[in-house]
């Protein structure tokens, strides 16, 4: 199903944008033009590596409306499934990947008054798009971006220069934080918050939002995570009484994948909701680590987004 | 042989609370934002009981930020009653119409700054002109906590001369600037904050079912 939305394209360059930063620019390998996409989107990126096929979402940098190439920035994280650093150490310019159609999770709020944007390390790679869409339709905006240091931190300078003292650089080596609180206390009627970087700061910024008074309808986030690894378990399809085993480094929806199961999945990082799989039985507690199910679905057992969350036990009968 | 809008007005008046129309609003009733700097709460004499309702179950200093806008048609008469009394700490207006209100409520957020709860208790018709003003200055309307009071009047818009008519208690209705008699639908406008009035008659031009109180 899904599979057939996947298009072929060429690195077409690559610079290293800071210390574990490498910005990647694709081009339609046929030299089409790409698909249009709206700021805040992301790409599916597949990389085939020698041992198994890896799908990890990047947000579109760029601007909007120049469809000649995508823009993504792949950060090598240090605990790498193997897709970032795959990125960094295996496509060079001329390398072909596969990448899905843009799909936005996080899409400027079009009736907002202000936009304050919050972005940690690579957090920063969906409001490049974002920032260049606003400016060019006059929107207010201020964007607050934490980085860990000089070396640490892409795009700062190009950020700055571009947009002046709309953007704030936040240097945490020379003991600077954003002053969120402060920031979001002096706000006028009508303005809206993104955040988008590692879930501790995610959590922190949605909470101080909260804590001001700041209603949900108001904030936005985005965060993709990362299949966690685990104990190997057994998935069991009620509907074609097949069984797959999903070994301790694979996440449900890869282990499906691997085996040929075409099951439905957008964004693969827990935020979209598509993969949501109805649970006929499980014999140990899941593990739920997307960002889409309520507390009340997590506790109620009945439904699992297979591509992040496992279980405890050795065994889960899943509605596909 | 009965005509459609006589089939759905049948349909309607045995089916009073029940709707499949998505566009027709529902109000859960009033929950406190603790976290608010300023709360503005809109409301009638019916509301502003939900009002007290709300500063009980919030306690502590809740009433204290908040702002009591009273759209008050009859209160005048009636002297100032002890609703108003109930409703202290809180700083309280009086207005005589809901228009006044509306303009106030205009006039205070366009000072405000985020951080700002509306609440909006009442009427259908001051529920939907709170939530129709607030949308102009960037508040979502779900972000707006609401609870309808007292009488179910509704306002309604003529939808063939575009006419507004108020304080409308039954179905069909006569429209107020063109004459049609009107079947009042449960589809709703927010941009214009009332139920959608459509020409009963079309079909069979003098045929007009009776007409029943169903919003008193």
């Amino acid at each position: 199903m899904t599979e057939t939305f996947l298009r072929r394209v060429r690195v077409a360059e690559i610079e290293r944008v800071a210390s574990r930063i490498k910005r990647f620019r694709l081009v339609d390998a046929a030299n089409d033009r790409l698909p249009d996409f709206s700021a805040g989107s992301h790409v599916t990126v597949c990389m085939r590596s020698p041992d198994r096929l890896i799908r990890n979402p990047y947000s579109l940098m760029g601007c909007p409306s120049d469809t000649s190439s995508y823009q993504i920035s792949v950060l090598n994280v240090d605990n790498s499934r193997g897709g970032s650093q795959f990125m960094h150490d295996q496509v060079a310019v001329g390398s072909e990947l596969e990448i899905s159609s843009p799909l936005n999770l996080f899409p400027p709020a079009k009736l907002g008054r202000k936009h304050i944007l919050v972005a940690g390390g690579i957090g920063i790679t969906p409001f490049i798009a974002m920032t260049s869409d606003l400016a060019a339709h006059g929107c207010d905006f201020e964007l607050h971006y934490g980085v860990r240091s000089e070396e640490e931190g892409a795009y700062c300078g190009l950020l700055q220069t571009t947009y002046g003292e709309r953007v704030k650089v936040y240097y945490q080596d020379k003991g600077e934080f954003i002053p969120l609180e402060r920031v979001l206390g002096e706000q006028p009627l009508g303005t809206h918050m993104y955040v988008c970087g590692p879930k501790p700061m995610i959590d922190w910024a949605l909470k101080t939002a909260k804590l001001e008074g700041w209603p949900d309808e108001n904030l936005h986030s985005e965060q993709f995570s990362a299949p966690l690894p685990g104990k190997p378990f057994e998935v069991h399809l009620a509907k074609s009484g097949r069984t797959i085993t999903v070994s301790g480094h694979q996440s449900i929806l890869e282990a499906l994948e691997q085996n040929g199961v075409d099951a439905p999945y957008l964004c693969r990082g827990g935020a979209c909701g598509q993969c949501e799989t109805a649970v006929s039985s499980c014999d140990g507690p899941i593990q739920h680590n997307d960002h889409y199910l309520t507390d009340a679905e997590k506790a109620g057992g009945k439904k699992i987004m297979i591509c992040l969350s496992r279980i405890e036990g050795n065994s889960i009968t899943i509605d596909l | 042989m009965l005509s459609l809008r006589q089939i759905l007005l049948a349909f309607q008046q045995r089916h009073k609370h029940m709707t499949t129309i998505k566009s027709r609003p529902v109000y859960p009733g009033l929950s406190p934002d603790l976290n608010a700097r300023k709360n503005v709460c809109v409301c009638d004499e019916a509301g502003a009981e939900a009002i007290v309702e709300l500063f009980a179950s919030a306690g502590g200093p809740f009433a204290e930020r908040s702002l009591v806008l009273l759209a008050a048609e009859t209160l005048k008469t009636n002297g100032r009653g002890p609703v108003i009394e109930r409703l202290s700490p809180a700083e309280i207006e009086v207005s005589p119409a809901l228009d006044a209100a509306i303009v106030r409520f205009r006039e205070v957020l366009s000072r405000a700054a985020m951080g700002l709860r509306v609440y909006a208790a009442g009427s259908e018709p001051l529920i939907g002109s709170v939530i129709q003003a607030a949308a102009d200055f960037g508040i979502d309307h779900k972000s707006i906590r609401t609870e309808q009071r007292g009488s179910l009047k509704r306002r309604v818009q003529c939808v063939h001369c575009k006419g507004i008519i108020e304080d409308v208690t039954t179905s069909p209705v006569r429209c107020t600037h063109c004459g049609l008699f009107l079947f009042v639908r449960d589809h709703y406008s927010r941009r214009l904050a009332a139920f959608q009035g459509v020409c009963v008659d079309a079909e069979c031009p003098g045929e007009i079912p009776e007409i029943k109180v169903l919003y008193s």
